[in-house]
């Protein structure tokens, strides 16, 4: 998941889709999110390159939608329903994720077990 | 006469631009040149102003040679000559002499006259209780009653309290009064009035009660002595808290305003009379305002003489009765519509003047320090030998003084401050710089800021009778939006007085063990 400033960044990624739940007035996907270009990354538990400043999920919140859907904790969220999430600030990554009129989130999300899989799987050949 | 001041004027010029050739006789021709004539020789650049800036305001006749002289002692004083040396100081010692002859003239008896009054109420309050004492015991000794150890306790204690009630009325009452204020000052009037009541009292009781009847009870009288001097030390309480304490609380925000610069001050006063407000704002205007300078409005003013000058108003119509007004009217509505370049001239002259003065402060600059590094403190090995050119610190000024003096003159010149020091006032300080082992930047803090009027010598300082101007009465005390103004010979300054709004603080309690902190490495957000 390293990646080369000037050149555009290649990964393997999942696509989930996690239906929001109805929560009172609330709409919850159930994770927490951690990092942005304005945080300090240094501090990220689950980045290999600690320059990355991309949206990690830090916490899933057992039977809760984003579970349901397989989103693991460590997980980076590169888009969600298109809009990128690779250069964006931890508020407006909160935003994109907490539309109240949007009842699915489709979110492109990579880790390093991704990458290790295909590679094992290009070796096998 | 006009070829003589032209060939000074070129002479002038020359010896600017060459240098220190015919020192010893342009000295003298220009210690006998006219002020006037100098002014106009010298003034090619600028539109400023000696002509002005170096007529005093008293008819000083003092002042003209002296001037003369400052103006000219930087070119002069390249070669230090005994002649010369001794010549200036002769002259300048002449100027001082008639110039200290003016004060002493205005000294007159009516500022001594409150100190006598004080001095006699005085008197009249020390004897009085002793004269209560001794009387009885000149006109009827014999019947009087012997003295006991009350009694004689109670001569102590009169002692001991006139003592004190003596130096307390020296401490508080035999000072050199200050100032001569327009009005009385009431609170003292009315203490004095209060002082005399009471002992008017007491000696009509003393004759009528004691005198008359010669009362035997000596004790009661000693009692009747004893009383007055605790009344008399009251009195004087009532004079320490009225005089000294009431107006130390600050009350009002006085803003002093000087009338040709602008220069503000503010200042925190109590309840005063007006006049007692003035006198100490006038207190503090000497060591705080920087000193009026008549040199440095001169520019403003002919601008101001250009704007008046560049429009005439013809009246064609024949005179009419409005003719004042609209030949103003008309007159700011060309002005208007006319393309002014005033302000840029005024641009670029400033700017000129900037660089110009940046130049000449780095050469005085460099001047100073190279001359102060000549002169060196004798150590205390070195006095032990014979000496070699041991100089006592006016001398070791002397010496080092020619080396620096075309450069400080020729700043002073564009700073238009030469005429607030004088050849011996530098030399003065010069000499009193290198007894305190000062640096050349402390001594040249006093040219190159215009320090407080009190820095410098009597010449400079304009006058000292001020007028209070004032539409309410100078007794009355001073209110919100009161304004005075105190008015010199040149310039005054307005007062205006605000009082202190009532402040209202409040109390919030923060409990020393409320600040907790955590640490906020990451900011996860749950969505």
């Amino acid at each position: 998941m390293s990646f080369i400033p000037g050149q555009p960044v290649t990964a393997v990624v999942q696509r989930i889709e996690i239906h929001k739940l109805r929560d009172g007035d609330n709409l919850i996907l159930g994770f927490s999110i951690g990092g942005g270009i304005d945080q300090d990354s240094s501090q990220n538990p689950f980045s290999e390159d600690k320059t990355d400043k991309g949206i990690y999920v830090t916490r899933i919140s057992k039977g809760g939608p984003a579970e349901v859907a397989g989103l693991k904790m460590g997980d980076k969220i590169m888009q969600v329903n298109g809009w990128d999430m690779t250069m964006v600030t931890h508020d407006q990554a909160r935003k994109k994720l907490t539309r109240k009129n949007e009842d699915v989130v489709r979110l492109l999300v990579t880790r390093k077990s991704l990458e290790n899989v295909v590679r094992q799987s290009m070796m096998q050949h | 006469m006009d070829t003589d001041s032209i060939h000074s004027g070129y002479s002038h010029h020359s010896n600017r631009s060459r240098g220190s050739n015919k020192q010893s006789e342009r000295s003298s021709r220009d210690r006998h040149k006219s002020h006037s004539r100098d002014s106009s020789s010298r003034s090619d650049k600028n539109v400023t102003i000696s002509a002005s800036s170096a007529q005093p305001q008293q008819p000083d006749q003092s002042s003209a040679p002296t001037d003369a002289q400052d103006d000219n002692w930087g070119e002069t004083t390249t070669a230090v000559t005994g002649t010369s040396d001794h010549s200036l100081s002769q002259e300048d010692l002449a100027g001082f002499g008639k110039e200290t002859e003016g004060p002493v003239e205005k000294l007159n008896c009516v500022r001594f006259l409150p100190l006598a009054l004080t001095l006699i109420l005085g008197l009249l309050v020390l004897i009085t209780p002793l004269s209560f004492l001794v009387l009885p015991q000149l006109m009827w000794p014999e019947r009087l009653q012997a003295c006991g150890t009350a009694c004689e306790g109670l001569f102590l204690s009169l002692a001991f309290k006139l003592l004190i009630l003596l130096l307390a009325g020296w401490a508080l009452f035999a000072r050199p009064g200050r100032a001569s204020l327009p009005r009385i000052a009431v609170f003292r009037a009315l203490l004095g009035l209060l002082t005399l009541l009471l002992l008017l009292s007491y000696w009509l009781f003393f004759g009528v009660r004691i005198l008359d009847s010669q009362d035997e009870n000596y004790q009661g009288i000693v009692q009747f002595a004893v009383s007055l001097v605790d009344a008399l030390l009251f009195i004087h309480y009532l004079a320490v808290v009225l005089l000294e304490i009431r107006h130390l609380q600050p009350c009002f925000s006085l803003s002093v305003v000087r009338s040709t610069d602008g220069e503000t001050r503010h200042y925190n006063l109590g309840q005063l009379s007006i006049q007692r407000a003035a006198l100490v704002i006038l207190e503090h205007y000497y060591k705080d305002f920087s000193v009026h300078n008549p040199a440095l409005l001169t520019a403003a003013k002919s601008r101001a003489a250009k704007h008046l000058a560049g429009l005439k108003v013809y009246n064609v119509d024949g005179a009419g009765s409005d003719a004042a007004t609209a030949q103003s009217r008309a007159k700011i509505a060309a002005a208007a519509r006319q393309r002014d370049t005033s302000h840029n001239e005024l641009y670029y002259e400033e700017a000129e003047h900037d660089r110009r003065v940046r130049k000449r402060r780095a050469r005085l600059v460099v001047a100073v320090e190279e001359a102060f590094t000549h002169v060196r403190r004798l150590q205390e090995e070195e006095k032990k030998k014979p000496p070699g050119d041991e100089m006592d610190p006016r001398e070791a000024a002397q010496a080092i003084f020619p080396s620096m003096a075309r450069a400080l003159q020729k700043y002073l010149r564009t700073t238009r401050q030469q005429h607030c020091h004088s050849m011996d006032s530098i030399q003065a300080h010069l000499a009193f710089c290198i007894t305190n082992n000062m640096t050349p930047k402390a001594f040249l803090e006093s040219y190159l800021m215009a320090g407080p009027t009190l820095q410098y010598t009597r010449e400079c300082w304009q006058t000292r009778q001020w007028t209070l101007v004032s539409e309410a009465s100078v007794t009355s005390p001073l209110r919100h939006g009161s304004e005075f103004q105190l008015k010199s010979s040149d310039f005054s300054l307005v007062v205006t007085s605000k009082a202190i709004p009532h402040l209202k603080l409040s109390e919030e309690y923060v409990h020393p063990k409320s600040h907790k902190f955590v640490l906020q490495l990451q900011s996860e957000t749950s969505v």
